[in-house]
């Protein structure tokens, strides 16, 4: 069958190209529904990656987050009109103890492997999650962010010391939302603070016990026992920073965002406290298994995870994707869904 | 009920030198005719797909799409006419022997439009469902110049009124059984298409967008730009 991609071929510009797809070779044939926009996605959107990495990776299709329907599942393990979850890695090996979304050979979808705003695309079996029972597709469509915060938090509880009563989060956007959220259904009895740069977006935070101004820090150093950086870019510096300065000594601190430029680190107080910092990127699909049933044990949490959803917009033509890329330029925070029928 | 229904049962004379129907043609890995009707068979709203096709190529039909379709797909292949008008009756009459006359959503497409996709296919079947008929069209991006003589202009009409037609072409079943009785055979032979019918006698057609790209593969350029929207080559 032929099916439409839409490939981003330079920044700012999005065309339809067709591809053959063997409806023949025993994989799930879906129909991507709902999509979220990610940062990552308007880095490439917004022509805001190295010259050598557009040429590199472009034409290419984006978007990693989706919830997708099923079509066809010629083995019968999914039904038709199921919600799934396509996770975005594609291993193409197994490895004793690197995970599969560390392993170079990995492709991943809307980073050098077409994303999701396709017509249609196949997908093997082990690669799909059914999405949670009660959560609205919005918000089934950025379960793959979920799954990153889940598998950073996965990596923390093998990393950490066991004392966890006090947690941090620095990183007011997004990702910091999510991952203190997972932390708050995980650690029902921590104490969750959230620490950013704009009161504004520190408001949604009602579910954490704390929520702080990243100039006005109330707290003695060595305040808690581990922490979470959600920041990223340029502003990730000064988050780690002040994470080593407010952790107890043996804390972990976990890496999460993602800065194109080196990063600055007090090592004398890395060393002199002996922290663990470890970094965490992307998932696997069991982290999606993870994120789904967060989801459907926890229903205030799929609830939580809506508040988050800041603009739907229908995409029938390629014009519509434009527009969603330009509202989510416009937002500060929340995520940007496209309910795709095109 | 939502039936889809392939044309295939043209001679494609403007292929050139090939002797094969351009609906037999490969595009790809599989002929154009495949590629079509998996569009509408994979598509979730639509319940049942025929193939048109001339009596000598029924069984040829049948064994293309047998062997690049999943087994039990379920798509019929039956007689097309010497004309459209033709096939379409062929169609009206195998729709009430097969599944009735109830009421039954038509979806006519020409079996060498590969690249329809899922949305117009599902715009269709809600335009319809809201106004009882419906064709797929893209603006006119040439400026469309009528002559009566063919040797001097008689109009230019505003472009921004005009629009090409694509298909699918889509009705109630029993409304075009109704108008189809009620032509005289000159009317008849004034036909081209299925939706000029409706037009003939008033009804409302609604348009559907359709895209650029989901183009008739008639010529053998149309060919090779078939293979370059895939991005691959020719097989020569």
């Amino acid at each position: 069958m032929i099916s439409t991609v839409y490939r981003l071929t330079a920044p700012g510009m999005i065309e339809a190209a067709c591809q053959e797809l063997d409806l023949t070779c025993g994989q799930v044939l879906l129909r991507p529904r709902y999509l979220s926009v990610c940062k990552a996605d308007q880095r490439y959107y917004q022509g805001n990656r190295s010259p050598e990495v557009l040429l590199e990776k472009l034409p290419m299709a984006l978007v990693h987050e989706c919830c997708a329907e099923v079509i066809r599942d010629p083995s019968g393990q999914f039904q038709p009109g199921d919600m799934v979850i396509p996770c975005p890695n594609l291993p193409s090996e197994q490895d004793e103890f690197v995970a599969e979304n560390y392993l170079p050979s990995s492709a991943f979808r809307s980073s050098g492997h077409d994303g999701f705003l396709q017509e249609y695309l196949l997908s093997a079996q082990d690669r799909l999650v059914l999405a949670p029972t009660h959560a609205r597709p919005e918000v089934s469509s950025f379960i793959e962010l979920v799954s990153v915060a889940a598998h950073a938090i996965d990596r923390f509880e093998r990393i950490a010391h066991a004392r966890r009563n006090r947690l941090a989060v620095w990183g007011d956007g997004n990702f910091g939302y999510i991952t203190a959220l997972l932390l708050r259904a995980i650690y029902p009895q921590a104490e969750i603070t959230v620490l950013g740069a704009v009161h504004e977006k520190l408001a949604y935070f009602s579910f954490a016990h704390r929520r702080v101004h990243v100039d006005h820090i109330p707290f003695a150093k060595h305040y808690f026992d581990h922490a979470f950086e959600c920041v990223g870019g340029r502003g990730s510096g000064c988050a780690i920073n002040q994470m080593i300065d407010f952790c107890a000594p043996e804390a972990t601190l976990s890496l999460l965002g993602v800065s194109e430029q080196p990063v600055e680190v007090n090592t004398r107080l890395v060393l002199e406290k002996g922290l663990r910092l470890f970094g965490s990127s992307r998932s696997g699909v069991k982290d999606f298994a993870r994120a789904v049933r967060l989801c459907n044990e926890h229903p205030w949490v799929a609830q939580a995870l809506e508040r988050l959803v800041a603009e739907v917009v229908p995409v029938r033509t390629i014009a519509d994707i434009h527009t969603a890329f330009r509202h989510d330029m416009q937002q500060s925070f929340g995520k940007t869904v496209m309910c795709f029928d095109a | 009920m939502n039936i889809a229904a392939i044309f295939a049962a043209g001679i494609g004379s403007r292929m050139g030198s090939s002797s094969m129907p351009k609906q037999y043609l490969q595009l790809g890995s599989k002929p154009i005719l495949v590629h079509t009707a998996e569009k509408f068979w994979a598509h979730p709203q639509v319940d049942c797909v025929v193939v048109l096709t001339p009596r000598a190529w029924l069984d040829f039909t049948q064994d293309t799409l047998n062997q690049h379709l999943p087994p039990g797909h379920g798509i019929t292949v039956i007689e097309g006419g010497d004309t459209r008008n033709g096939t379409l009756r062929n169609l009206l009459a195998w729709v009430e022997n097969t599944h009735g006359a109830g009421e039954h959503i038509l979806l006519t497409h020409d079996a060498v439009r590969p690249f329809v996709t899922h949305r117009i296919i599902s715009e269709n079947i809600a335009a319809v469902q809201q106004h009882g008929a419906c064709d797929t069209v893209i603006p006119a991006t040439d400026t469309i110049v009528r002559s009566d003589d063919n040797t001097f202009i008689t109009e230019i009409p505003p472009r921004e009124k005009l629009y090409q037609g694509q298909t699918p072409q889509s009705f109630w079943c029993a409304k075009m059984r109704e108008l189809m009785d009620s032509l005289s055979p000159e009317e008849e032979l004034t036909l081209t298409d299925a939706c000029k019918i409706f037009a003939l006698r008033g009804e409302p057609v609604a348009l559907v967008q359709g895209e650029v790209h989901n183009i008739k593969i008639t010529y053998p350029y149309d060919l090779k730009v078939a293979h370059a929207l895939l991005g691959i080559e020719e097989t020569p």
